[in-house]
């Protein structure tokens, strides 16, 4: 027999991705059909109605080549040449300072949860003894 | 000749291949951040259509099949994310409170700095789902009004930002647990971020790639939000 794994494995990621796009066309929130499609797949691996095991490989090789799939839609920036030109500086200036505020923010918020957490553990395993 | 080469849709699907081809072992043979396959694959093919003389469209009557895949691979985001379940639970207050601040954050900076600099409402609305994993940001950026070759863009740069920066800001700005320079890179700087991340630690690649998928979900809320304070 045919080692039918790999069509088994695409066929649900591609079901999930149907059943996104549906909800993307039902509901009426800005929410891309991918992400309709990545939170019901996640529901559906916690619930246990999908194995990992069933998807796993087939997922694993899409989010390895995942890139590729960007080539496109970026190479059509030569289309947009007319509207970035004279504002080019200023969106990078943009978005280097934005990328440096969020990865301190987060950084910063994190490590006082985590720190804080800590703390309280520690006293209460003090007081434990 | 030429019409004959570019008239088939297989000729911009061979020219992606072969570029990303290329990038990927450019990358294996130098091996620093500025050797991203994606980067290198983008410019290769706008020089090749820019010398031949061949029109955009041409090129994307065929390439654009390859980018169906965008959906089925963005669904495949939860797979990591479900390994992750274990230390997402055990850090659910961090996680949220941390990414969620700096998606604000991330709105905030942009909407006001953007109107500072005098920068176009298309513009900004493309750069605002920037911090995201490409496959997310595209699908918001579309759906906010972006360019979405200028959100490809703009998430390439805070890739390679938080890969190449990234630990020098953990230094500057004491980030020493392992949990927050993992969640901070991953919200930052998203897959590239996390494959710096990996290196850092173990602790830090987990959490890293938990927040490119958190990170995504929520920009989805943030994003058409600080859109609507644009417009």
């Amino acid at each position: 027999m045919i080692d039918m794994k790999y069509i088994f494995q695409l066929g649900i990621i591609c079901s999930v991705s149907l059943a996104g796009e549906l909800l993307h066309t039902l509901l009426p929130f800005p929410v891309p059909a991918s992400v309709y499609g990545l939170v019901l797949m996640f529901l559906l691996l916690c619930t246990g109605l999908v194995k990992l095991s069933w998807i796993e490989e087939t997922a694993d090789y899409f989010l390895l080549i995942m890139p590729l799939l960007f080539i496109e839609p970026s190479v059509r920036l030569m289309t947009s040449v007319e509207l970035i030109r004279g504002s080019v500086l200023s969106l990078l200036a943009l978005c280097m300072v934005s990328w440096a505020v969020v990865i301190v923010v987060t950084g910063r918020v994190t490590q006082a949860v985590i720190r804080q957490r800590k703390k309280r553990e520690a006293m209460r395993s003090a007081k434990e003894e | 000749m030429k019409e004959l080469l570019t008239d088939s849709v297989y000729f911009g699907v061979a020219v992606s291949l072969a570029a990303y081809f290329i990038g990927v072992k450019c990358r294996e043979k130098w091996d620093f951040p500025l050797m991203n396959p994606l980067l290198i694959a983008m410019i290769l093919v706008i020089v090749l259509l820019l010398v031949c003389r061949i029109p955009f469209e041409t090129y994307s009557n065929g390439a654009k099949y390859i980018t169906y895949f965008l959906t089925p691979a963005t669904v495949c985001f939860a797979v990591p994310l479900y390994r992750q379940l274990q230390i997402l639970k055990k850090n659910m207050a961090a996680v949220l409170a941390g990414i969620l601040c700096g998606c604000l954050a991330h709105a905030f900076i942009i909407v006001g700095m953007g109107w500072c600099l005098g920068i176009q409402d298309t513009l900004l609305f493309s750069i605002l789902p920037k911090s995201v994993t490409t496959a997310i940001a595209l699908g918001i950026s579309e759906e906010i009004g972006g360019v979405t070759a200028v959100t490809v863009v703009g998430v390439t740069v805070a890739g390679l930002s938080g890969s190449i920066l990234g630990p020098t800001l953990f230094r500057w700005f004491h980030i020493e647990e392992a949990e927050a320079q993992g969640l901070a890179m991953g919200t930052a700087s998203h897959a590239v971020g996390t494959s710096r991340a990996v290196e850092l630690g173990e602790v830090q690649g987990a959490m890293s790639s938990l927040a490119i998928v958190v990170t995504g979900i929520l920009t989805v809320v943030i994003g058409p939000w600080a859109a609507s304070l644009i417009r």
